[in-house]
C-alpha cells in the first residue's frame, strides 16, 4: 500500500535565511503521525509548505502517490488537506458560523443566496462532536482563545479532509476539551484519515500517536515507532542533549506580602475574589476553560471596572487601566500573543521595546543605542531564536514569540509578575528555560502569579494552588497537599480546602 | 546572518519613488518646460499645500484613523484668521488663533474617536459638515479680505529664490520626520495601528495618542489654510472642499497602508509629488481637465495594486 502522504527533500528559505534543509515525512492512512522539535526547529513551516501557505523551494509532495503542489489554502483543501493552525484565526466581528464555512458557504442551489438552516445545523453539528454547546451566531470576539480553538477544530472538521493537520491545537484547552479532541481523533483513525499532529506536550504524544518525527534546526533527525521509543530518546533528539528534571526547584526566602486581593467583583465574571502572594511566592492559578482566570488576571491589570480593593507591597492602590497596573509594579503576560500580546506589524526590538520606551527614551526621544543594547541583552538572556532583531515579530516561530513577550515584561522590573499561561506552545528546553527565569525572578523577591491549565506544571511550580470555577475561588492548597484529583475537583465545582 | 525584512522592506519602500522618477522622465520626453527650475519651484509651491494635509493625515492613517474633516478646518480656521486681520489685529496674533483653533477642531476629533468610541469616518464625516456649516456661519457666506502686506509673505513671498511654502512644507516634514522615527509618541502611533489591544497592555495611554494624532491633523490642516489665504490674499467659506482626497491619495500613493500599523512620511511626500507633478505636466501637456481626472485615478488604482502584488510571500 503506497503511503497516504509522501514528502520528500523539501527545502525552504526566507530572505535567504534556510529554514528547511532537506526534510522527508510521510503519513499512512488512518495514522496519527507525531511531529516534533524544539521552537523554530520549522514543524509549522513545513505544514504551511503542505497546505499551500508557502510554497517549497525544492523537494517533492506525493498524495496518494500522486505529486501534488498545494499552491494555495484552497488548492489543499481540494487535495484534501486541512489544518488547524497554531495562531488562532478567527475573524473577531463575524459569527461562529461564518467563521467556520467562511469562503466554502452552503448556497441554495447556485442562486448564490446563502443556506443559512444547512450552515446552522451542520456546524451545531460539528460542534456538538467536540461536546460543545455553543450557540453558532455568536461573534467569534466574545469566545475565550479556548473556544476559539474548539470551533478551528470543528472548521477543520467539516472540511472533511484526508490528510488534517493539527498544529499545537491542544495548547489552550482543558483536559475535558483535550479528552474530547482525542475521542474525536481515534473516531476519525477508524475512518482512514491521516493525521499529522504536532505538540510539546510529551504525554499527549505518547498517548495518540503512532508514529514520531523529530526536526531539528530545520533538519530531518529521524522517526521511531510510538510504543518503542521513550520519553529521553526523544528529548535527546530534539535538543541534542538531555534535560534532567522537568520542574526545577531552588532555594528561597518567602517574604513580605506583595499583593493582597479582597473582594474582588466583576459584573457577570468575578465573584469575591480574595487571594494575596508574598515575595518570592509562586501562586498557581488552576481552573476549566471559562472559569475567570483570564478575567482575573486583567482585572488587576486595570481591564474593565472592578469592584473591592487591592492592595500592593501593604498600599491599597486603585488601577483603573494597565499605565496604573505598571506604575503600581504589575506585569501581565496574557495568554492570547497574537491578539493582547505582540504587534505582529512590527520588529521584533520594537515590540521588546514597548512597555519600556520610557526607560529607553530621553525627552521623548529613543535613544538608538540604548534601544539596542537593551533588545540584544533580552534576546540573549531568553536566547530568543531570531535571525534579527528587525525582524517582523510575526514570523518568528510560535514558542519564540511567547519568549519575546516575555521579554517585554521582565524589564519593567516588576513586583508582581502574573503569568497566563506562559509555556503555552513552547518547546521543553525552552519552558526549562521560562521555569528557571520564574525561580530567578523568585529568589530576588518578585512575586509571581501563574494561571496554567497544565496541571504538571501547576503543580511542579507553584508553593500555592487557587482553583478557580464559574468565577469564584472553590480551592485553596499549599503544594504538598494538592494533587491532580483534588485540583479536578474544585475545579468542576466541589468545594474542599487542603 | 541576513536581515529578513531590511531588504524586501527596502524596495518596498522605494516603489513610489521609482513612480516618481518614471513620471518625471515621461514628462520631460514630452515637454520640455517640464524639468527648468521655475517650473520645478513651481509644482513645489502647488504640492505644498496638499503636502501638509497628507503628513498630517499620515500620522492618522497610521494608527488606523482617517480624517475627513481637514477640508472643512481648513476654511474655519482660515476665516478666522481672516476674519481677525479683517477687524484689524495684527497677523502674527491672528496666525497663532488660527493655528490654535485648527489644533482644537482636531482636539475634538480625537476626543469623540478616543473617548466617545466613535469610528473616525463617521465622527470625522460629521465634523467635516460641523465646521464647513460654522464656516459659512461665520462668514455669512461670503470671502473675507483685506490683510497686512506681511501676511501676504507667508504664501507669496520667497527665501534665497525658494518659495515661502515650500520652506514651511520642508520645515514641518522635518519636525514630523522625527517625531515619527525618533521619538516614542512615534513608535506608539505604529503601535497602535498595529494592534490597539496589546499596545493598551502594554502601558501606552491609547486615548492619548489618538488625541494626539487627530490633533496634529488639525494643526497641519490649519497651517496649509494660511498658507492657502494668504496665496490668494483671500479667506474663501468654500476653501479646502474636497482636499481630504487628495490628502489621503498621498498618504496611500506613498505606501501607508489604510489599516494601519505600516507606513512612513517620506512615502507621503512622494505620493503628494505624484499627484502635483500629474497635475502640473497634464497641464503643460494640454490634456484637458476632464482627463486630468481620468489619469489621477488611475494611477491612484495603478500604485496601489503594484503595491498589492509586492506584499505576497
Ligand atoms: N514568514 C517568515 N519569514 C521569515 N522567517 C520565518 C517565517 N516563518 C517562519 N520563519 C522562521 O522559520 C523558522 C521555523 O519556524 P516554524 O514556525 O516552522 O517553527 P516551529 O517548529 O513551528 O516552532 P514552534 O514550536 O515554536 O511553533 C524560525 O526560525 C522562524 O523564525
Ligand atoms: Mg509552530
Amino acid at each position: 500500500m503506497t503511503d497516504l502522504l509522501t514528502m520528500k527533500g523539501i527545502n525552504k528559505s526566507f530572505s535567504g535565511v534556510k529554514v528547511l534543509e532537506d526534510v522527508q515525512f510521510s503519513l499512512r492512512q488512518g495514522e496519527v503521525h507525531a511531529l516534533m522539535g524544539e521552537n523554530g526547529a520549522g514543524k509549522s513551516t513545513l505544514m504551511k509548505i503542505l497546505s499551500g501557505i508557502y510554497s517549497k523551494d525544492a523537494g517533492s509532495i506525493q498524495i496518494h502517490g500522486k505529486e501534488s503542489v498545494a499552491s494555495s489554502p484552497k488548492t489543499a483543501q481540494a487535495l484534501g488537506v486541512a489544518i488547524i493552525h497554531q495562531e488562532l484565526n478567527m475573524i473577531p466581528d463575524l459569527s461562529i458560523i461564518e467563521n467556520m464555512f467562511l469562503g466554502r458557504e452552503f448556497k441554495w442551489g447556485r442562486t448564490g443566496f446563502v443556506n443559512w438552516p444547512r450552515m446552522r445545523s451542520e456546524a451545531k453539528n460539528y460542534l456538538q462532536q467536540l461536546g460543545m454547546e455553543l450557540n453558532p451566531d455568536i461573534r467569534a470576539g466574545e469566545l475565550s482563545v479556548g473556544q476559539q480553538q474548539m470551533v478551528e477544530i470543528a472548521k477543520a472538521l467539516s472540511m472533511q479532509a484526508k490528510i488534517l493537520v493539527l498544529d499545537e491545537p491542544t495548547a489552550a484547552l482543558t483536559k475535558r476539551e483535550i479528552e474530547k479532541l482525542f475521542q474525536l481523533i481515534a473516531n476519525l483513525k477508524t475512518q482512514g484519515v491521516g493525521m499529522i499532529y504536532i505538540s510539546h506536550r510529551m504525554e499527549e504524544i505518547f498517548q495518540i500517536s503512532d508514529r514520531i518525527t523529530v526536526l531539528r534546526d530545520g533538519r530531518y533527525i529521524g522517526t521511531r515507532d510510538t510504543d518503542v521509543t521513550t520519553m529521553d530518546e526523544l528529548v535527546q533528539m530534539m535538543v541534542g542533549r538531555e534535560i534532567k528534571e522537568r520542574f526545577p526547584k531552588v532555594e528561597k526566602e518567602i517574604g513580605a506580602e506583595c499583593l493582597r486581593v479582597e473582594g474582588l467583583e466583576q459584573e457577570g465574571k468575578l465573584y469575591d475574589i480574595n487571594l494575596s502572594v508574598r515575595a518570592g511566592e509562586i501562586l498557581g492559578i488552576a481552573g476549566l476553560m471559562g472559569a475567570g482566570r483570564s478575567e482575573l488576571a486583567k482585572a488587576l491589570f486595570g481591564v474593565g471596572k472592578y469592584q473591592g480593593k487591592i492592595f500592593v507591597n501593604g498600599r491599597a492602590v486603585s488601577i483603573k487601566n494597565p499605565q496604573e497596573a505598571i506604575k503600581a509594579g504589575l506585569a501581565l503576560i496574557t495568554e492570547d500573543r497574537k491578539g493582547e500580546g505582540l504587534v505582529s506589524d512590527l520588529s521584533v526590538r520594537e515590540n521588546l521595546a514597548l512597555p519600556n520606551l520610557r526607560s529607553l527614551s530621553r525627552f521623548g526621544f529613543i535613544s538608538h543605542r540604548m534601544e539596542q543594547k537593551f533588545v540584544e541583552d533580552s534576546i540573549k538572556k531568553l536566547n530568543v531564536k531570531v535571525h534579527h532583531p528587525g525582524q517582523w515579530v510575526s514570523s518568528l516561530s510560535g514558542g519564540n514569540q511567547q519568549k519575546v513577550v516575555i521579554g517585554k515584561w521582565l524589564a519593567t522590573q516588576p513586583n508582581v509578575l502574573i503569568l497566563d499561561e506562559p509555556t503555552r506552545g513552547v518547546d521543553i528546553g525552552a519552558k526549562r528555560e521560562i521555569y528557571d527565569l520564574m525561580n530567578q525572578l523568585v529568589q530576588k523577591g518578585v512575586a509571581i502569579v501563574m494561571i496554567s491549565s497544565e496541571l504538571p506544571e501547576v503543580l511542579g511550580m507553584s508553593d500555592r494552588v487557587l482553583v478557580m470555577h464559574e468565577g469564584r475561588i472553590t480551592g485553596e492548597f499549599l503544594r504538598e497537599n494538592a494533587t491532580q484529583e483534588t485540583i479536578m475537583i474544585a475545579a468542576t465545582g466541589g468545594k474542599n480546602h487542603g | 546572518m541576513a536581515k529578513v525584512q531590511g531588504k524586501s522592506g527596502i524596495l518596498q519602500r522605494m516603489g513610489p519613488l521609482v513612480g516618481l522618477i518614471l513620471i518625471v522622465i515621461i514628462l520631460t520626453i514630452f515637454n520640455s518646460d517640464f524639468l527648468t527650475v521655475g517650473n520645478i519651484f513651481n509644482v513645489f509651491r502647488q504640492v505644498s499645500i496638499n503636502a501638509l494635509i497628507a503628513f498630517g493625515m499620515t500620522f492618522v492613517i497610521l494608527t488606523g484613523g482617517i480624517d475627513l474633516s481637514v477640508g472643512s478646518i481648513i476654511a474655519l480656521s482660515s476665516a478666522f484668521v481672516a476674519g481677525m486681520m479683517a477687524a484689524g489685529s495684527g497677523s502674527m496674533l491672528a496666525i497663532g488663533v488660527g493655528v490654535l483653533s485648527g489644533t482644537l477642531m482636531g482636539t475634538i476629533n480625537g476626543v469623540v474617536i478616543a473617548r466617545g468610541k466613535v469610528a473616525p469616518f463617521i465622527a470625522t464625516l460629521a465634523t467635516m459638515t460641523i465646521f464647513r456649516g460654522l464656516t459659512l456661519v461665520y462668514t455669512e457666506g461670503k470671502p473675507i479680505t483685506g490683510f497686512p502686506d506681511t501676511f501676504g509673505q507667508i504664501g507669496r513671498g520667497y527665501l534665497f529664490d525658494i518659495p515661502m511654502p515650500v520652506i514651511w512644507m520642508l520645515v514641518a516634514f522635518g519636525v514630523l520626520y522625527v517625531i515619527l522615527k525618533f521619538t516614542s509618541f512615534g513608535r506608539h502611533v505604529f503601535a497602535l495601528g498595529g494592534n490597539e489591544e496589546a499596545t493598551r497592555l502594554s502601558g501606552v495611554n491609547t486615548n492619548r495618542v489618538k488625541v494626539l494624532v487627530y490633533s496634529i491633523s488639525g494643526l497641519l490642516a490649519s497651517l496649509s489654510g494660511i498658507i492657502l489665504t494668504s496665496r490668494l490674499n483671500s479667506a474663501q467659506p468654500t476653501a479646502g472642499t474636497s482636499y481630504e482626497l487628495d490628502a489621503i491619495a498621498a498618504v496611500v500613493l506613498g505606501g501607508t497602508s489604510l489599516s494601519g500599523g505600516k507606513g512612513w512620511i517620506a512615502g507621503t511626500l512622494v505620493g503628494a509629488m505624484i499627484i502635483g507633478i500629474l497635475d502640473n505636466g497634464l497641464n503643460l501637456l494640454n490634456v484637458s481637465s476632464f482627463y486630468q481626472q481620468v489619469v489621477k485615478g488611475g494611477v491612484i488604482l495603478l500604485a496601489v495594486l503594484l503595491d498589492r502584488s509586492k506584499g505576497k510571500q
